[in-house]
This record gives structure tokens, C-alpha cells and sequence, in this order.
């Protein structure tokens, strides 16, 4: 294969920061990030994923490993010297230029004289067109967060970086935004590099999302992967939520032609599927998402073949409209939480049914014991 | 609650009274003295007799020294700004903790006198002086060349004067400019002097404007570094309004000299604000 045709990947190599103070920010870390994908780094704040990012933009130097792109080695080389362009969290707009020459500023810099043609076709990409004359402080949050965009874009640059880019705005227009930065994405073809706390954003978003925690990546797929089969406690409770309940794996058996591991869970023998054994002997964490817990009153069937249980109370109800989330307290005595969507089948259940619970086995997860269990949890919304 | 109309006038009396008492009258009392009738003495009085040839007077006898002030506070306030600028961008970029000592040091002159301070230049500058042998010994002056008494000494007082006068301005805008700006222009291929240019000078232009006129406008009319570091024949206009108020009560001389000054002053600084595009400013 010839040098020109091979991927332009972003690889990043035992990258690792450490500040003076001697906080390890991010612990040797090793990241392909394929041309033309859209990637998220998704962590709390203090995770490491924008020293991450400003790394690559060179805005931060790297203790050691390196950064590369399509085999071109830039882990030293000056910020304004990278095919690399970001778009930050607070935009840092240039208040004293026009919205047009804000997005002119890099091709001017790159020493291209006309650029009239070029940013009208990036206005227009971002609809800004009617505002090319004004300034940063006449424009909303949204308009300037994509003059933000607009700036760097035009500079075709082979990884954009995006700094928790949608943070300033309100619920809404952060929705919108999402669907209209994946359009942009997929109309210019880029890699996009994109910061966030918001696991929701991140999984709109992205093909592929790298969990941090605590300067290190605790898993890496696709959006489904990382939520249907959580590695992690942290990841388990940090993407969507889940009950985790105690378990001794008891062995491995074959359920309807596929392997499974087998857990004693507070004297029920549950299976879960072999890929999603995280740990395959002694103790271990058994999870299952909320909606995936089926409830019924008890002594009623349910609708689902598998994981019985018996003696279940509902504690708590709270009707949000689409669904229904009850807390309820297990026959031995551990809270566990069940979305149900509201269909009709079947009214809402009251606080103090009694009630039988079940979920599909393959639905379910099982991790390691010697991680916590409440790892991650309320660190999704800031 | 009821709208007391008259609290604002009220507020608004002392200063405007201040204003009257210590800008109007005497402003006008020097209009009058430049238009007095030159022939009027202390004994006989002084007409207003709208003698604008006062003016025509000054202009030929004095003019190369009206030249002179600008030219040396043009020079002052170039120093001024560049010196102002390194330091004010140091203090509000590299200090770190030690920011607001260094700003008290900046501004710890004043606790001495001004004219004390130009005094001790003397001694600086002095022929046998440290400084001098110094310069003389690497050649960089003659061996019988001197600082005190020439325009170099001169220009230099002025700028140590008026230099914490351009500091503070420039570190207050320096010091606000948003660090995210800088980042951004290098994440956008400017080089750092490029940065520089395009993002951070514009940036702290208010800052640069306020430090030219806090330093330009009282170093035109300066004369006490002229008179004490400056040598006899390089005089100033400071020093011919001084000596025409004080010894030869020319009044209608020094009123003309000073309503020129004023001018010339008002309206450089108008044009100059104009150019900086920071009327806002005024």
C-alpha cells in the first residue's frame, strides 16, 4: 500500500501526563482513532479526557508516548504547526473581529489572500450567513457555538477536536446541536475528536466512545457495546444506570446452544451469557439495566422466560409519562430499579404490591466484585 | 416610593462646582492673559485688548522649543509604552503569585517625591558617576562625554517619571485578555508573534491609548527633568512658561505659550484616540 492512501488514523502511543505538582493526569494511554470516525471521550471531570484532547491539540506538553497521524509523528510540534483545530468550550471568539473574519483567521494565517468564496460556503454550512458582519458579543450562545465550529472547520483540518463544544447551551438547543454537528460530521467526512461529561451526547454522537476514569480509559466500543455490555462497575453506573447485585459464580453451562456462567444471586441460580462474564469464577457483581427488570404482581406470569424471583415489594413509583420507574425492595432486601413503559397493558403498580420480577438472561452483565459498586454513579450530569 | 428628582443634581453639584471654581475660571483667566495687551505692566494693570499677536510672538520666539517638548515626550512615551508593555505583560503573564508585590514596587516611587526622585537622577547621571565611567570604559560614550546636562538625560528622567503611569494602564488590559484567545489563535496557525499582532495587541488597545495619554500629556508639559537633567541650551516650554509667569511676568507671553500647548494637545489626542478607533474611551 502506498504512503498516500494508507489511513490518516490518529494513534495515540504510552501517552501520559503529569503536571509539576506530580498529579498524574493521564496514565500511559494507548488510542487508535480511525480517520473519518467520530470518537468520544466520555468521562467525569478530572478524568483526563481534555488534557487528553489538549494534547493532541499541543496546547499541553506530553510527559511521554506520542501522537501520530497517518504515521506522521507531531507529539512536539507546535500548536500552530498541527493539521489540527479545535473548537473550545468557552468558543473564544475573537471579540475585536467580524463573525467572518473570526472564521477567516486561520486561512489568513496559512497565508491564503482570498478567502470571501470560502467562508460565505461555511456561513451558509453553518447558516450564518446573515451574521457574517457582526460581532462574537451580538450572537447567541448557539449562533457564536457555531461560529466556533465555522472557525475551524474551514480549515479542513485531519482531526477536529471538540471541547465539551455544547456544554454552554441550554437542554434544547444541545439536542439539536447534537444532530446538526453529526451532519456536519458526516457531510465533511473529518475525524472528530469529541470531549463530554453527557453520556446521552456522547452516545447520539459518536461511532465509537473510550470511558476515562481517573486518567486511564476503562472501555472502549460503540455506544450499544459500552451500554448492553459494561466492563466496569464505572462504566456500568457512568452510561445509563444499572442494578448490581451479589453473586458467587457457580460454573458454566450451555443455554439454548450458547455458553453461559452460572451465579448463585441470593440463593437463585442465575446464567448469564459467557461474553458478558467479566469474571468467571468466585465472587461477582451481577447487573442488569433497569429496563430490562420486568415486574408483575406477584403470582401473575410475566412475559419473559429465565431469571424468577419471588417476594419483591415496590417501594417507590414515579410516573414520568413514556414510562413508569418503580423502586423495589427484593425478597432479600436490597433496592434494585425497574423502567416499565407505560403501554397499557396493565396499570401502575402501587407502593407496597407485592410483586414477582424477572429480566431475559441475555440481557444481563456480571463484574468483578473487587470494584465499587457505586463507582460512577451521579457523576453523569454536573 | 416617590421619585426624589432632585438627588442626581444634587449629586452632580460638587463635582460640577469643582469643575467651576478650579477648571472654567482659571481656564478663562488664561484665555484672558493670552489676549492681554503686552504693553500692560503689574503697576498700570493688564487690558484684554484681543491681542492675537501674542500669539504670532510666541510661536516665532519659542517655537523650536514647543518642537522640542513634543519631540522629547514623543520619545518618552514610545520608551514609555514598549518598557510599560514588557513589564505589564510580565507581571500579568509570568508573576504568578508574586503579581501584586511587583505591582506595589511598580508604584512605590511615588512615596517619594517627584522632584526628589529627578534630583537623585543627577547623582545617576553624574560626569565621575558610576554610570558614566562605566560607559566611558566600554567606549559606548567618549571619554569625555557626558549624560546629565544633555537631551538624553533629559528623555530618560521623563520616561522614569511617567513610566508607572503607562504600566498600570497596560497591565489592567493585559491582565484581562482572555488566555482562551491566545490558545485559539495558535490552534489556528498564528504563530506566536502573529498572536501577538492580530489578537493580543488589538486586544489591549484600550490599554496602550490610556498609557499614551497618561504619559504624553504631562511630559509635553514637563519641565522640572528639562531644568535638573537637561542641559541649558535645550530648553523646553515648560521652562519659558514657568520663567514668564514667575520672573518676567510676560504674562500675556506665557498665557499665549500654555493656551497653544493646550490646543495642540487637545486635538493630537482627539486625532490620536480617533486613529486607535477607541472613541468609546472619551
Amino acid at each position: 500500500m502506498s504512503q498516500a492512501s494508507e489511513p490518516r488514523d490518529l494513534r495515540l502511543t504510552q501517552l501520559e501526563k503529569i503536571y509539576a505538582n506530580g498529579f498524574t493526569a493521564v496514565h500511559p494511554l494507548d488510542l487508535t482513532i480511525p480517520q473519518g470516525s467520530f470518537f468520544a471521550l466520555l468521562g467525569p471531570s478530572g478524568c483526563g479526557k481534555t488534557t487528553t484532547l489538549r494534547m493532541v491539540a499541543g496546547l499541553e506538553v506530553p510527559t511521554a508516548g506520542s501522537i501520530t497521524i497517518g504515521g506522521t509523528e507531531i507529539t512536539y510540534e507546535k500548536p500552530y504547526r498541527r493539521p489540527v483545530n479545535t473548537v473550545f468550550q468557552s468558543y473564544a471568539l475573537f471579540p475585536h473581529l467580524s463573525i467572518a473574519d473570526n472564521v477567516a483567521f486561520g486561512l489568513k494565517r496559512r497565508g491564503i489572500k482570498d478567502t470571501a468564496k470560502t467562508v460565505a460556503d461555511m456561513l451558509e454550512l453553518v447558516e450564518l450567513t446573515a451574521q457574517a458582519s457582526k460581532r462574537p458579543q451580538q450572537l447567541s450562545g448557539g449562533q457564536q457555538q457555531r461560529v466556533a465550529l465555522a472557525r475551524a472547520l474551514i480549515n479542513q483540518p485531519e482531526v477536529l477536536l471538540l471541547d465539551e463544544p455544547l456544554g454552554a447551551l441550554d437542554l434544547k438547543l444541545r439536542r439539536a446541536m447534537q444532530l446538526e454537528l453529526k451532519r456536519i460530521q458526516t457531510e465533511v467526512g473529518l475525524t472528530f475528536v469529541h470531549v463530554t461529561h453527557d453520556q446521552e451526547e456522547a452516545m447520539t454522537m459518536a461511532d465509537t466512545i473510550a470511558v476515562m476514569n481517573a486518567g486511564r480509559i476503562e472501555q472502549l466500543g460503540s455506544p450499544a457495546d459500552l451500554y448492553d455490555n459494561p466492563a466496569t462497575t464505572f462504566v456500568a453506573n457512568f452510561l445509563g444506570q444499572s442494578n448490581l447485585i451479589a453473586g458467587n459464580v457457580v460454573g458454566e453451562d450451555t443455554l439454548a446452544g450458547a455458553p453461559v456462567v452460572t451465579v448463585d444471586m441470593e440463593g437463585t441460580i442465575v446464567s448469564i451469557p459467557k461474553e458478558r462474564a467479566h469474571v468467571t469464577s468466585g465472587k461477582g457483581w451481577v447487573g442488569i439495566r433497569p429496563e430490562k427488570v420486568l415486574v408483575a404482581p406477584a403470582g401473575e406470569p410475566i412475559d419473559a422466560p429465565g431469571n424468577h424471583f419471588t417476594g419483591g415489594t415496590i417501594i417507590d413509583t414515579s410516573f414520568i409519562g413514556v414510562s413508569t420507574q418503580y423502586v423495589l425492595r427484593t425478597a432479600w432486601g436490597q433496592e434494585i430499579s425497574a423502567f416499565e413503559q407505560n403501554t397499557g397493558a396493565r396499570g401502575v403498580l402501587a407502593p407496597g404490591t407485592a410483586v414477582d420480577f424477572t429480566w431475559r438472561p441475555e440481557f444481563a452483565f456480571l463484574l468483578d466484585a473487587s470494584q465499587d459498586a457505586t463507582a460512577g454513579v451521579d457523576l453523569g450530569e454536573e | 416610593m416617590r421619585t426624589r428628582r432632585w438627588l442626581p443634581y444634587a449629586l452632580f453639584a460638587p463635582a460640577a462646582l469643582w469643575l467651576l471654581l478650579f477648571f472654567v475660571v482659571p481656564f478663562y483667566s488664561l484665555l484672558a492673559n493670552s489676549l492681554f495687551d503686552p504693553t500692560g505692566d503689574n503697576l498700570t494693570g493688564y487690558d484684554v485688548t484681543f491681542h492675537f499677536g501674542n500669539f504670532t510672538h510666541v510661536l516665532s520666539k519659542y517655537g523650536p522649543h514647543i518642537w522640542r517638548s513634543f519631540w522629547w515626550a514623543t520619545i518618552s512615551t514610545a520608551l514609555c509604552l514598549v518598557l510599560g508593555y514588557v513589564l505589564a505583560y510580565t507581571i500579568a503573564f509570568k508573576a504568578g503569585r508574586w503579581k501584586n508585590i511587583v505591582l506595589v514596587l511598580v508604584v512605590a516611587p511615588f512615596f517619594t517625591s517627584f522632584l526628589i526622585r529627578t534630583a537623585a537622577w543627577k547623582l545617576i547621571l553624574a560626569d565621575h558617576g558610576w554610570l558614566v565611567q562605566t560607559l566611558q570604559s566600554l567606549h559606548v560614550i567618549s571619554s569625555d562625554g557626558r549624560l546629565l546636562a544633555t537631551p538624553v538625560a533629559a528623555i530618560a528622567g521623563l520616561t522614569y517619571n511617567f513610566l508607572p503611569f503607562a504600566i498600570l494602564p497596560l497591565y489592567t488590559s493585559i491582565e484581562k485578555l482572555d488566555r482562551g484567545l491566545l490558545e485559539a489563535a495558535g490552534d489556528l496557525y498564528a504563530s506566536p508573534a502573529k498572536t501577538f499582532l492580530r489578537v493580543t495587541l488589538p486586544l489591549t488597545m484600550p490599554g496602550i491609548v490610556g498609557a499614551t495619554l497618561l504619559t504624553f500629556i504631562p511630559s509635553v508639559g514637563d519641565y522640572i527633568n528639562a531644568q535638573l537633567l537637561g542641559g541649558t541650551t535645550d530648553r523646553v516650554v515648560g521652562q519659558d512658561i514657568e520663567s514668564l509667569f514667575t520672573t518676567t511676568g510676560d504674562y500675556a507671553s506665557a498665557g499665549a505659550l500654555s493656551v497653544i500647548l493646550l490646543v495642540v494637545i487637545l486635538v493630537m489626542t482627539m486625532f490620536y484616540v480617533r486613529k486607535a478607533g477607541t472613541e468609546e474611551l472619551l
